[in-house]
């Protein structure tokens, strides 16, 4: 991983070996060979029910990691996210629960995520306070808010209806896949060619350049970080729709599994540079790592560790070709 | 131990340099700089910016070393590796920026790093605080306690706590970078004072500074350089201003300056007791169509600052612009680039390039409304406009999808220029255009202006090399402190006029008389 990671490093003069040596091309490749090799080891691992498990299990994680990972090109990071995805589903579950229309269910937590990561937005980019200490103050509240709200109870007895997860498109194509790739491929289209896409690339490379380029670094960030939540109720709708009950903890470090998505998925974390097609792609290998632990009989306790290596290589793959680039 | 320092030392010189040179990729910062400087001698170093005094006193100060030469303490040569082997020597310096922890106490900071030890490791405090209320007796300092949180203090005792620092290394030579940059003319004075008192005990004080009147109150002698090079070595008391001014802006061939006369048209931009305190007073100014008027003026006299005014950068508190004889209320970039308004920042690492973007992205951040429709960037039309400006530029490229930051200073500087002229500008303000890249590049701007200017554009160009705006400008104004002091026209503006108006030396030539 190493080795290789480094060779992309390597501004190569030829573009068909660049495209080959690009973050995305190396984890597709890493993905697939990952599943042969433990496939070899163990063939059960192959199996469509346990591949589609494991997709349908993570594609929230994906799909706010889509998020996470404009919020890291801007130049910021938010770790409020894992607390907001949980406060989302209760949201929407209660209202479920309590007769709301399934619509509106569904519609309270995109519109809460947006509200919740806009507010955040404005207070760092006009009080100008430092991300991480924002949304840290933000994961207190909403922790500890849901907690003392919802008693720690799980919600249950949900209607058949609020159920999104369960929705098979085609007869075949299971909802949160389908929003996965759905959001990537979208995502990635307006950050490559939109005019504001840019600007996000460009506020977080080098503010003070885009300020005197007349793009509005403040509004940017709002932007960035109202997307953000959007992404973030699309992740709580699946979350909160794929089990029978909707507990009021989240899996615990949600935010850092989506933040180490981001992060090996090719975001630099000194902004500027990334796509949300790596961080995906990260997102889908992080979660077969965890199941392909099972397959070959070592504890699933390893998986945070292998998150760390991911993070650690990919970080300092990272730094190291920022150097390079400063040339001097 | 002297006190006369025009005596010749009957030994080896306290500091000797010899024959220094360095480059960086691209710059050849000093090509054989020589001086010496004797035991209670103040040695002040002169020079435009960018004449090398900088990576000068950083080698002698072995943050970095040179390519060729050396420096000998005593007559022995040292190894200036590190900056620790500097302070070994004897070698300290005192940076403008002053290098001390806020939140500690003076006394600590003296220490820091060579604390009186009292067994197992511990510091010895009441070591620390006698030594450090010993140093402060030696110099005479009655306002400053060991105690007191450095954070607290004003920048004048501030630099006192770096001196006693300095010091408390035992240091004999002590190198002081523009140390009345930020001091009020009490902190001026008792600097002086205490400058006086180290040279009693014969310590050697390499002092630079743009001021020549400080030069001439305090330095015994002086050595000037001018890109890069020793120009000369005067005793203060056989010089005056005049001679000063001279020696650093020397001559150069002009020719360099390919000025073309163009026909000059209406004014674009006017400027009228423009505020924007306190780098900004009352500033007034126009630039016409097809007219380069140059901005000189020393490192803080406020030229940059009122760029950035006139840009909405910072926007101004008081005054008028007008923009094609139009008022116009300046409050954001975004504002001043949609007026016609473009600006290349001083900065071009900070404040100009996009580093990690592609050649292509850097060249269309200025002007994504032109190529961008319904929000959507059209990729051909971004082509276009990069390939056309990487044409007009020259600039040296593999491909347009080059991260910006693999490239050349130069090239760098080319994209950032084209980025604005993306946009089409009327007024072109450009800050520093050719600093830190080599001739060749320097040229090829210098050619781009005459152009521009040639197809009605308006350029205010900052510049600190004096030949730079004499050669190219139409019009030359100075600023000092903050106001516009003097303007010349293009035949009147001599090295010696300019260079007289951005020191305020006429005053000073008459105080060292």
């Amino acid at each position: 991983m190493t080795a290789v990671t480094l060779v992309s490093a390597e501004v190569s003069p030829r573009r068909r070996l660049k495209v080959l040596a690009s973050q995305e091309a190396l984890l597709a490749i890493a993905v697939i060979g990952l599943a042969i090799a433990v496939g070899l080891y163990n063939p059960r691992f192959l199996a469509a029910r346990n591949l589609s498990d494991v997709l349908l299990g993570n594609a929230y994680i994906a799909v706010a990691a889509v998020g996470m990972s404009i919020v890291i090109v801007s130049g910021n990071i938010d770790i409020s996210v894992g607390a907001l995805i949980g406060v989302l589903a209760t949201i929407s579950g209660t209202l479920a629960v309590n007769g709301a229309p399934i619509v509106v269910a569904w519609l309270a937590a995109l519109v809460a995520g947006v509200v919740v990561m806009a507010l955040q937005g404005v207070i760092i980019a006009y009080l100008r306070i430092p991300a991480i200490v924002v949304t840290l103050g933000m994961l207190s509240i909403l922790k500890g808010g849901l907690i003392s709200l919802t008693g720690g109870k799980w919600i249950t007895d949900l209607p058949d209806s609020f159920h999104l997860a369960d929705i098979e498109l085609f007869g075949m194509l299971p909802f949160p896949v389908f929003l996965m790739i759905a959001v990537t491929i979208l995502a990635a289209l307006w950050m490559r060619y939109s005019a504001s896409g840019r600007a996000i690339y460009a506020v977080g490379g080098n503010a003070e350049a885009a300020r005197l380029c007349g793009i509005s670094q403040p509004r940017t960030i709002v932007m960035v970080f109202a997307l953000h939540g959007l992404f973030a109720g699309a992740a709580a709708l699946l979350y909160a729709t794929q089990l029978r009950v909707i507990q009021s903890t989240v899996p615990p470090n949600l935010e850092l599994t989506i933040i180490t998505a981001s992060v090996v998925g090719g975001v630099s974390i000194l902004g500027g540079v990334g796509t949300v097609v790596g961080s995906t792609l990260a997102a889908v290998l992080i979660a077969e790592i965890a199941s392909a632990l099972v397959f070959i009989d070592v504890s699933p306790y390893w998986i945070r560790a292998v998150q760390g290596v991911l993070i650690l290589v990919t970080v300092i793959a990272d730094i190291l070709r920022r150097r390079r680039m400063a040339g001097a | 131990m002297t006190t006369d320092p025009h005596r010749e030392a009957p030994t080896a010189p306290l500091l000797s340099v010899r024959t220094i040179e360095k480059s960086f990729p691209g710059v050849r910062a000093l090509s054989g700089v020589s001086f010496e400087a004797a035991r209670g001698e103040v040695h002040a170093l002169l020079g435009e910016n960018g004449a090398g005094k900088s990576t000068l006193i950083k080698i002698i100060s072995g943050v970095f070393p040179p390519d060729r030469g050396g420096v000998l303490v005593d007559g022995r040569p040292v190894d200036l590796a590190r900056p620790d082997d500097a302070r070994r020597a004897g070698i300290a310096t005192i940076y403008q920026e002053l290098l001390l922890f806020p939140e500690l106490t003076v006394a600590e900071n003296i220490f820091m790093g060579h604390a009186p030890r009292a067994g197992l490791g511990r510091i010895d405090w009441r070591a620390m605080h006698e030594k450090t209320n010993a140093l402060l007796a030696s110099l005479e300092i009655h306002d400053l306690q060991a105690d007191r949180v450095v954070g607290s203090l004003s920048v004048g005792n501030r630099q006192r706590v770096e001196i006693l620092r300095a010091l408390s290394q035992d240091a004999r030579i002590l190198i002081m970078d523009e140390p009345t940059a930020a001091l009020t003319e009490y902190d001026v004075t008792r600097l002086f004072d205490i400058v006086r008192k180290l040279k009693g005990r014969g310590v050697a004080v390499i002092y630079i500074s743009h001021r020549l009147d400080e030069i001439f109150a305090i330095a015994d002698r002086v050595t000037v350089l001018r890109d890069g090079a020793h120009v000369a070595t005067r005793r203060v008391a056989d010089t005056d201003a005049a001679e000063l001014v001279q020696l650093m802006v020397g001559r150069r061939i002009e020719s360099l300056f390919p000025k073309v006369t163009v026909p000059i048209g209406k004014p674009v931009l006017e400027v009228m007791d423009l505020e924007r305190r306190p780098l900004t007073r009352s500033v007034s100014l126009t630039v016409r169509a097809g007219e380069i008027v140059g901005l000189a003026g020393l490192v803080g006299s406020g030229r940059s600052e009122l760029a950035q005014t006139i840009f909405g950068v910072t926007p101004a508190d008081g005054g008028e612009i007008r923009i094609d004889g139009q008022q116009a209320d300046i409050r954001s970039p975004a504002q001043a680039r949609s007026l016609g308004i473009a600006y290349v920042p001083e900065d071009r690492g900070t404040q100009g390039l996009v580093r990690p973007m592609t050649v292509r992205e850097n060249f269309s951040l200025a002007a994504l409304g032109k190529v961008a429709f319904g929000g959507f960037i059209d990729r051909g039309a971004e082509r276009r406009l990069a390939g056309d400006g990487l044409k007009r530029f020259a600039v040296k490229t593999s491909s347009l999808e080059q991260v910006a930051g693999k490239l050349s200073g130069g090239n760098q500087q080319k994209i950032v220029l084209g980025k604005w002229l993306a946009n089409g500008p009327k007024l072109l303000i450009l800050d520093e255009p050719t600093r830190g890249i080599d001739v060749g590049a320097k040229a090829e701007i210098h050619r781009l202006m005459g152009e521009l200017a040639a197809q009605g554009l308006a350029i205010l160009m900052i510049s600190s090399e004096l030949p730079e705006v004499l050669g190219m400008s139409d019009r030359v104004l100075v600023m000092r402190e903050g106001r516009v002091v003097a303007e010349f026209p293009r035949e009147q503006a001599t090295q010696e006029s300019v260079g007289a108006a951005m020191m305020g030396s006429h005053e000073n030539a008459e105080k060292a008389a």
